[in-house]
């Protein structure tokens, strides 16, 4: 772009693994096109040891940001939305190039991703309270059911959707204390890198989320066999991979979100959110 | 200290177990197209009864009855769903001495635990879920929560009218109907118990028992019109499972294998903590997927807990299962004693110390005596491994993190114990041992409004409580 004749700085699109932006290690890139077939950007290629370290990065954030209170979760999912708010014309331009929309319907959808995390936001010291339950047994027993996050979820993002959607599917994983490797839209993975950007000045801590851009067909299996993943949402899965990935997820019992018909402008259903909760119920005599 | 105790043999006559069984489809009895098997009584052998075989077409029989009765069963008003529920949990109650009997001939446990344990849970969880049936709405599933068709369940040997009473009522209190396969070789009281439904009245093909092995299981599992298959059993046979469901959008629910850490430390009431971990692995001799079978006990009182837990296994008595004063009964088989057997020689020969207290076998049946290996590294495959015997593997620690570090070291995640007296260190345990049900204190409680089910490799969804409607809802 060359407005008032300056040659524009363009953007290095990379990866975003354990809080930091590297390249692929295999240093495999991507031509990455507008909807018109215009070039955008080569987008990093990740390969299978990118998403091994992906996974690593997930696990080492799980301890703390599991343990982090709901409240700071809902304050950090807060803070995202208010850098993505201010952000706003940076994400509209990449989201009109990618979608071939317009201007205003860019910025419209910019929005509901902004008001989708402030939605789940909220949700984060809530779901305890639908998901949990201090059960009447039959005994002097205190006994008490407690969602908690499964752990490390590989999630792959919708094709379309490329900011929407793909903040639809990280925030209900993220919110219940889950950590996540993300494959982002292959057709339209720029969003998602400069979505990393947002988080990473967000106050959420490194490994959280990590972003893969690259063959959804390559990367997901990868993950779905992966024996340190606990939960994989399968949403951006053609109905072949999706088939593919939940048969290989059964070899550690990984829980599956399987795709479904979903609007993402429509208020979100909770499975996104429960599919990824675990029942933990712990009982204790009472006595004097 | 040895204590007299002259037999106090429970009758057998108040059961009339027939020469043989067939399946039940369709609310009668009718012949299967597979081979007929035994079923065995593992406490000294004999022949129990001949059970009918059901091959893929019987299978489809009964998935076809379930079918059409899901029509009227699901279009019941939950009220009337309820009544029959109560229905069967009342008739539960009136042949509860009959059916604990028969469970301890078929499974060999003793009548101690199939009367006071088994049969009450049975009884109890039909009752719990009856109440549901016509609240479904204020479940918290939305406003009218619909049941998902037909559901194929698979229940293993190891609490057999338990494990039915878990599958079926929360099944039918939602409007589901359900194709049942006990396991091959526990199949009597669910046998006795599709009788239970011809008493209750309950319309024909509601509730299917559909008798038989592995082939029969899969083949209930991989029938194109189940809706929902849920199973309890090995961790092995889940994976099949889940990975044959793949792609065909049925709803499951497993409930699969343990490795349960047990964690004593130092300031535990030792007398309460021995009596835990006794009840933690050598009740239903061990057979339980959430046993403790890794004790975890802090180094400093390591001599003294030992000490005491020998003393007390000592006194336990191993025989008749239908002897009141019988503590541990039979291995439920053959095959089952050979896999404790295999395991118990790993441990010895991988270099940790067996254990057992003096304890004559008897000649006949499949017996195993309770068992201690001390001196149990992590790496052992009788601290990995999921033994589903009368074999405890001790393990040591010396702080609270590491309590966690080895109790968390496991693909399982199903039960764990903590006992201390401190209460805010329980509630830390609670807190970071990933496993779906921690008992503090305590160990093995059951109770139908409590939820059960595991984390990781142990499976998925609960049962029990509220949360067992999910697996049985198209939420």
């Amino acid at each position: 772009m060359s407005e008032n004749g300056r040659l524009a700085v363009r953007k290095t699109y990379k990866l975003f693994i354990g809080g930091a932006f590297p390249r692929s290690e295999s240093g495999r890139s991507y031509a990455v096109t507008s909807s018109k077939g215009d070039f955008l950007a080569n987008a990093s290629r990740a390969s299978r040891k990118d998403a091994r370290d992906a996974v690593v990065a997930a696990r080492k954030a799980f301890p703390g940001w599991s343990a982090a209170t709901a409240y700071n979760r809902g304050q950090i999912l807060y803070r995202i939305a208010e850098m993505l708010e201010g952000r706003r014309a940076q994400f509209a331009g990449e989201v009109a190039e990618a979608d071939g929309v317009s201007a205003r319907k860019a910025g419209e959808l910019v929005d509901a991703a902004v008001d989708r995390l402030v939605w789940y936001a909220g949700w984060s010291d809530k779901i305890g309270a639908l998901r949990g339950a201090a059960n009447p047994v039959a005994g002097p027993y205190f006994n008490l059911s407690t969602a908690e996050p499964s752990g490390v979820i590989a999630v792959i993002a919708p094709p379309m959707g490329p900011l929407l959607g793909l903040v639809s599917v990280i925030a209900p994983v993220i919110v219940t204390g889950n950590t996540c490797v993300v494959v982002a839209s292959e057709r339209a993975p720029l969003p998602s890198i400069t979505l990393a950007e947002v988080l990473a000045t967000s106050d959420l801590p490194a490994g959280v989320v990590n972003v893969l851009t690259g063959p959804t067909a390559e990367l997901a299996p990868w993950l779905a066999a992966h024996m340190d993943v606990n939960g994989i949402d399968l949403t951006g899965c053609p109905p072949d991979l999706a088939l593919t990935c939940e048969r290989e997820a059964a070899e550690n019992l990984k829980r599956v979100l399987r795709p479904a018909e979903e609007s993402w402008l429509a208020e979100p259903r909770l499975d996104r959110m429960t599919t990824f909760l675990e029942t933990k119920t712990v009982w204790h005599p009472i006595g004097i | 200290m040895r204590f007299e105790y002259a037999p106090a043999p429970e009758s057998r006559d108040v059961v009339d177990i027939k020469p043989s069984y067939g399946l039940f489809v369709n609310g009668e009895f009718t012949e299967g197209g597979g081979t007929p098997f035994k079923s065995v009584n593992p406490a000294d052998e004999t022949v129990l009864a001949e059970i009918a075989c059901a091959d893929e077409a019987d299978v489809d029989r009964a998935v076809q009855a379930a079918r059409k009765a899901f029509e009227t069963w699901s279009a019941l008003p939950g009220s009337e769903r309820a009544k029959y529920l109560f229905r069967i949990a009342r008739i539960v109650q009136e042949r509860a001495r009959e059916l604990a009997v028969l469970e301890s001939l078929d499974n060999g446990k003793p009548i101690r635990e199939s009367r006071d344990v088994d049969l009450p849970l049975v009884a109890a969880h039909f009752f719990y879920y009856a109440g549901w049936a016509d609240k479904l709405k204020h479940a918290g599933f939305g406003p009218d929560p619909r049941p998902l068709g037909v559901a194929g369940q698979i229940i293993p040997w190891n609490f057999p009218l338990l494990m039915l009473a878990w599958k079926i009522a929360p099944a039918l209190a939602c409007g589901n109907t359900v194709v049942l396969k006990p396991a091959e070789t526990t199949p009597l009281t669910a046998l006795a118990f599709a009788e239970i439904c011809v008493q209750a009245g309950l319309p024909a093909g509601v509730v299917n028992i559909v008798t038989g092995a592995g082939a029969t299981g899969a083949a209930v599992a991989g029938h194109a019109d189940v809706n929902k298959v849920a199973f309890t059993g090995s961790t092995e046979v889940g994976r099949l499972i889940a990975r044959s469901v793949a792609g065909t959008g049925k709803k499951l629910t497993l409930e699969l294998g343990g490795k349960a850490a047990n964690i004593v430390f130092e300031d535990a009431a030792i007398d309460q903590a021995v009596e835990g971990i006794v009840t933690g692995i050598f009740f239903n001799q061990g057979h339980v997927c959430c046993a403790g079978s890794r004790l975890l006990v802090q180094e400093s009182i390591q001599e003294e807990l030992l000490g005491a837990l020998k003393r007390r296994l000592a006194t336990l008595r191993l025989g008749d299962p239908l002897d009141k004063n019988t503590d541990i009964g039979a291995i439920n088989s053959a095959e089952q004693l050979a896999r404790i057997r295999t395991l118990a020689d790993a441990g010895e020969q991988e270099g940790a110390d067996r254990w057992s207290p003096s304890c004559p076998l008897p000649d006949k049946g499949f017996w195993f005596p309770p068992t201690l290996f001390t001196g149990v590294a992590q790496s052992h495959r009788i601290a990995r491994e999921e033994i589903f015997g009368p074999v405890l593997s001790v393990l040591t620690f010396r702080t609270p993190a590491e309590a966690v570090e080895k109790a968390n070291n496991t693909p399982y995640g199903l039960s764990a114990g903590v006992w201390t007296e401190k209460g805010s260190r329980i509630l830390w345990l609670a807190d970071k041992l990933r496993a779906g049900v921690v008992w503090a204190n305590t160990f093995n409680r059951f109770d139908p409004a409590s939820p059960f089910g595991g984390y990781k490799e142990s499976g998925y969804g609960r049962e029990g409580g509220r949360h067992g409607l999910e697996a049985y809802l198209d939420v």
